[in-house]
């Protein structure tokens, strides 16, 4: 009798998450990778063929754009490290308790606010008529106006912008459960700011560094609006090229090839990264 | 000589955060402002204080209260996320206890496989609940003859796509709650002779009803603000989020956008400290 009703409860509580990750989840990718895998050849009749990604392959503007992604978006992720790593340890360490929450939610705020209106502010400071440019002719620095945006640096900078949250809340979680008294011990043996920092802190950080820079890493690799509202219409971002695709081209196979191959790259790279920091997914980022 | 050298690093320190600070506020600043500059442009000079973005209703300066079509996206925002909110609460909710509660092969994969929708680019789950709706639809209507009409893309397939990963948020909010929960409390309860409905009502989901309110908030602003999943899924119904793109990318952008960034600013703004004091109210008692 017991034993029936524990039965039951696990099937009526396995019930929605079963259908939640099969239904949204499993079968959707399965469905994307199979449409990936044919090809038109006439009207309303498809073949089995690699032709999508062979047609990738062969396109150098594709896997450039691929790598373009890739590439940009691990330098986002080590600059969202380094920037917010001191902010974090701040919070953490050095904000007295009552600021400590302040900033804490100071740095969620955008987080709240929808990376539309980010992008639409960094478009309003920094364009050729923007506050920033204005601003330095008021003052005298620059005699003509200057348009900031639509080069990689900014897109760089304002992808930083949207994403560094990601990377200071699992940093200051982290970083709050380390025990003052293990910098302490490392300063009385003799070591200084820097070897503390390389020797007890950024191990005992690690799970918090490792977890928040796939979590920064994905979302810039799969981000959409801020390259495209930052960069213009050539930033050449992966998602656009899927947008373009599916959307623009009415090409669902390629760009469901493509969107596979985004998500494979990626997580190849999260999977490198999980290997040369000894880490593991269930460590850091399903870390409960 | 080393006390100086100290307090010089933490004043510099302390200059570095109060930078990052103004780096975070900057934008936010920039498009909450110019909702209030009386000018055609959000852009300086600064031309005077106005409430016309919000609350005139003739062009060319049209108030976001008066824009029909601003209005209808801020409707459907607002739908779309209290469906998502309420599904993706329910459905977190019994995440949490199948997850704390109960023991079962392969937990710890189960486990992973709950987080994987957070990683997953946004487009990409877009893209392939697509595909598999609009499959699904065809073959239905093929052999049967009939439109299934919730999964062509609209409301319903939109609600789906936030859904998918929301609900990840929303398990992993009200899973850490749970497992504060003392389960001596619900014994008590039981040998005070309760039944196992009776226990979970007047025990059990009272405790976790601020971790369920704080995750559903959470889960409707996350709702209202996405727009990669959204953009692969609207149909003609579009939310605020997109009506919002297409003007700023084809219209070319006036005050009123930032009249409605203000808006949703101070209101998300709003509803994230309710969620805080909802919580904060719960662990005081």
């Amino acid at each position: 009798m017991k034993k029936d009703i524990t039965r039951l409860s696990f099937i009526l509580l396995f019930a929605p998450f079963a259908l939640w990750i099969i239904l949204l989840i499993i079968l959707p990718h399965i469905g994307m990778v199979i449409i990936s895998l044919r090809e038109k050849v006439a009207p309303r009749i498809y073949e089995f063929s690699f032709a999508n990604y062979v047609d990738f392959m062969q396109e150098p503007i594709y896997w450039n754009t691929l790598l373009r992604t890739g590439s940009m978006s691990l330098l986002v992720t080590v600059l969202a490290l380094i920037i917010g790593f001191p902010i974090a340890y701040y919070i953490a360490k050095i904000a007295g308790k009552r600021s400590k929450g302040a900033l804490f939610l100071l740095c969620l705020i955008p987080l709240w606010v929808s990376d539309l209106i980010r992008a639409f502010g960094w478009i309003l400071l920094l364009r050729e008529t923007g506050v920033v440019s204005t601003a330095l002719q008021k003052t005298g620095l620059v005699s003509q106006p200057i348009e900031f945006l639509y080069n990689d640096a900014t897109v760089i900078m304002g992808l930083v912008y949207t994403v560094i949250l990601f990377m200071i809340v699992p940093l200051v979680s982290t970083l709050d459960g380390m025990d003052d008294a293990m910098v302490e011990a490392g300063y009385n043996l003799g070591g200084n700011g820097s070897t503390v920092l390389r020797r007890i802190i950024i191990p005992y950080a690690m799970p918090g560094i490792v977890s928040g820079c796939i979590v920064v890493f994905m979302l810039t690799a799969g981000s959409y609006l801020t390259p495209i509202l930052l960069g213009g219409k050539n930033s050449s971002w992966f998602t656009e090229q899927i947008y373009e695709q599916f959307i623009s081209r009415y090409n669902w196979e390629s760009g469901a090839a493509f969107g596979f191959l985004l998500l494979f790259f990626t997580s190849i790279v999260v999977w490198l990264g999980l290997k040369l920091s000894g880490q593991t997914l269930s460590s850091t980022v399903a870390k409960s | 000589m080393a006390q100086k050298r100290n307090s010089a690093f933490l004043l510099g320190y302390r200059l570095y955060v109060l930078a990052f600070f103004v780096f975070l506020a900057a934008p936010l600043l920039a498009a909450g402002t110019f909702a209030f500059n009386d000018s055609l442009f959000p852009a300086l000079p600064w031309q005077g204080f106005t409430l016309d973005w919000f609350f005139n209703n003739t062009e060319p300066k049209l108030g976001m209260f008066h824009d029909r079509r601003l209005l209808r996206g801020l409707y459907y925002s607002f739908v779309i996320a209290t469906m998502v909110a309420l599904l993706s609460v329910l459905v977190g909710t019994c995440n949490a206890f199948l997850f704390v509660r109960v023991e079962f092969p392969y937990k710890n994969f189960f486990y992973i496989l709950m987080v994987v929708p957070l990683v997953i680019p946004g487009v990409i789950l877009g893209i392939s609940i697509l595909v598999l709706a609009s499959t699904v639809a065809n073959g239905v209507e093929e052999t049967f003859n009939y439109e299934i009409e919730f999964l062509r893309p609209g409301i319903s397939l939109v609600v789906l796509g936030q859904f998918s990963f929301i609900t990840t948020i929303t398990s992993l909010v009200i899973t850490a709650r749970l497992r504060k929960f003392d389960e001596t409390l619900e014994e008590a309860a039981f040998n005070l002779g309760a039944r196992r409905a009776r226990v979970l009502r007047t025990v059990t989901l009272p405790f976790l009803w601020p971790a369920m309110f704080a995750a559903g908030i959470v889960a409707f602003l996350v709702s209202f603000e996405n727009f990669n999943t959204t953009l692969f899924l609207v149909g003609s119904e579009a939310p605020l989020t997109i009506t919002m793109f297409d003007r700023m990318v084809k219209v070319g952008s006036t005050p009123v956008l930032n009249a409605v960034s203000f808006f949703l600013m101070v209101g998300s703004g709003l509803l994230a400290l309710l969620s805080i004091l909802v919580q904060r109210d719960e662990t005081e008692a």
